[in-house]
């Protein structure tokens, strides 16, 4: 193989791991305070807003249900406004992120759900605020819900980020449709795969560890 | 001193109104122990939830040392819950937090220094027991020692009310014991008030001073330990007491007796009996003064903190009017005569 394929592929690689980084960080300072609300704002919980709740639970059903690669096509001009062009990897990052508050939101969301409602009630008893009870009970007794549900994001952004090389987004996809499929070259479909799989599996992983390690029960 | 007066809780509205508590006053004097005893869904749970309002009443007035929780809300009220220390069924620990740092937890939420939270959660240890348990997680503890913790706890912010919500319901008769023995050391060295609910005589029986009786969201009997259990005043205060006595006729015996006396019938009696009866020879007495033969089916002798409380089912053996005389005789010595029926005679 060729030094210049090696360096397509090298760069494809950080190029993927480039979309992931920025949409799984985005998405994640967006969505754990979302997911947060999403549950504290449920009836008779800390922070009950019934109305505030079911807007938010419809905005965010309405992200979820979006196919990606629409959604993809869709805010190409909002993507424009905000990174100044639709195809490379930031225009990617975009749709990507904007795909991904939603899932994370949701999967925080249940996590927390997890948390016995007794832990709640005895600090509630002790006189916490509600900030108080999500900062010292509620994300520290989910956490490793929480890192449970962020690996299964990540995950999902690396295929998702495959997907974004469909329309120019640049990255393992990219090449792999490029170079594997459209040039018939079955070698690189092979690498570019090879390397999704081994990503996926270090980001599960090292997401299994984290539980893991995090875990007293 | 926890006061209640006049409180109802209703949870809906119209007809699908459901009246957990309704109408209930209750006075809990300062560094006293007092029990709430109750079927499951008689209300306990929302009764003790009510003190510190985790639960908001729908009418009447909580006060707790002097203060008037009912009105307060916010922060008034966070403040107002550092002096109430409350523990539970299920123990409710933080997983993620070792022992140490679960006792810290309400300084933490008081806002206090590092230093003053080491100073005040290591002694606290060390009077439930568990110095040496201070870097463990719950998950290590049984349940007796996670109890401890939660107990530990609740105290760290040195509250004048602890309550107790089932406390001990999650744990073996002889864990149970050791909690109930140390919060009677608690109550006793802190000067701690303490109301709690439970389902267990047992409960009542070794640490309270009084005892309210809970049914359908009211409170039906409020009584001295001692009284309550040798003087119940209600039909289900009986029935916990004879249920903790396990003091039923033999099934034998329940399928001979007979509601209306016969020409050829004896008595069956339930004779409880307190204080001085206890040591007096009555039945001796009953066979030599109204000449009657007592034939004994049942007995037991139980005491209830400074008292003592005998039990006995019994056959009265004699004609209708020396058994009248006799059960006369008996209630004119303070004990307590029910009449559980009539059987044939067999001889």
């Amino acid at each position: 193989m060729s030094s210049a394929l090696v360096n397509l592929i090298l760069q494809a690689t950080l190029d993927t791991l480039y979309m992931v980084a920025i949409s799984g960080v985005i998405s994640t300072l967006v969505g754990l305070p979302l997911g947060i609300l999403l549950y504290t704002t449920r009836p008779r919980q800390i922070l009950a807003q019934p109305v505030l709740n079911q807007v938010l639970g419809i905005i965010t059903n309405v992200g979820r249900s979006i196919p990606f690669i629409i959604l993809m096509v869709a805010i190409i001009p909002f993507t424009r406004m905000l990174v100044g062009t639709s195809i490379g990897i930031n225009a990617a990052s975009v749709p990507l992120t904007i795909a991904a508050i939603p899932f994370v939101a949701r999967l925080i969301e249940g996590a927390l759900n997890e948390v016995s409602p007794g832990l709640i009630e005895s600090a509630q008893s002790m006189g916490a605020t509600p900030w108080q009870i999500i900062c010292k009970v509620l994300v520290p007794e989910a956490r490793g819900g929480i890192i449970t549900g962020l690996t299964i994001t990540l995950v999902t952004l690396v295929s998702y980020s495959a997907m974004a090389g469909a329309v120019g987004g640049g990255g393992l996809g990219d090449l792999g449709i490029r170079y594997g499929y459209n040039r018939f070259n079955p070698t690189i479909m092979l690498i570019t795969v090879v390397i999704l799989v081994v990503m996926v599996q270090g980001f599960q992983s090292l997401g299994d560890y984290l539980v893991r390690k995090s875990d007293r029960k | 001193m926890i006061e209640l007066s006049n409180v109802s809780k209703t949870y809906g509205s119209g007809d699908s109104a459901v009246h957990a508590l309704k109408d209930v006053d209750l006075r809990v004097p300062k560094g006293t122990i007092h029990g709430v005893i109750g079927l499951s869904g008689a209300g306990k749970s929302t009764l003790i939830r009510c003190v510190n309002l985790l639960e908001r009443p729908t009418q009447g007035s909580v006060m707790v040392d002097g203060q008037e929780m009912t009105r307060l809300n916010g922060s008034a009220l966070n403040q107002a819950r550092h002096r109430i220390g409350m523990i539970f069924q299920h123990f409710n620990l933080l997983t993620t937090r070792n022992v140490f740092d679960n006792v810290a937890l309400p300084l933490e939420l008081m806002g206090e220094k590092r230093s003053v939270i080491k100073d005040r959660v290591l002694p606290l240890l060390k009077m439930v027991g568990l110095a040496d348990k201070a870097q463990q997680y719950p998950a290590q503890l049984s349940g007796g020692q996670k109890q401890r913790v939660a107990i530990a706890r609740a105290l760290a912010s040195k509250p004048g009310v602890l309550l107790c919500d089932e406390a001990t319901s999650a744990l073996d008769p002889q864990t149970t014991g050791a909690i109930l023995e140390l919060l009677r050391d608690i109550n006793q060295q802190l000067g701690i008030t303490i109301l709690l609910i439970t389902h267990e005589m047992e409960v009542v029986k070794s640490i309270c001073h009084r005892v309210s009786l809970i049914s359908n969201g009211e409170l039906v009997e409020d009584a001295e330990v001692g009284e309550f259990f040798t003087a119940p005043t209600t039909q289900l205060g009986r029935e916990f007491l004879n249920d903790f006595l396990q003091l039923t006729p033999p099934k034998e015996l329940l399928e001979r007796l007979e509601g209306a006396p016969g020409p050829s019938t004896h008595p069956v009696v339930r004779l409880t009996f307190s204080g001085d009866a206890v040591s007096t020879p009555l039945i001796s007495r009953l066979a030599r003064d109204c000449n009657v033969d007592v034939s004994i089916l049942q007995a037991k002798v139980e005491s209830i903190q400074d008292r003592t409380l005998g039990l006995m089912i019994a056959e009265l053996l004699g004609s209708e009017t020396q058994t009248r005389e006799a059960m006369d005789y008996l209630q004119s010595h303070q004990l307590h005569v029910e009449v559980l029926g009539h059987v044939q005679r067999t001889s």
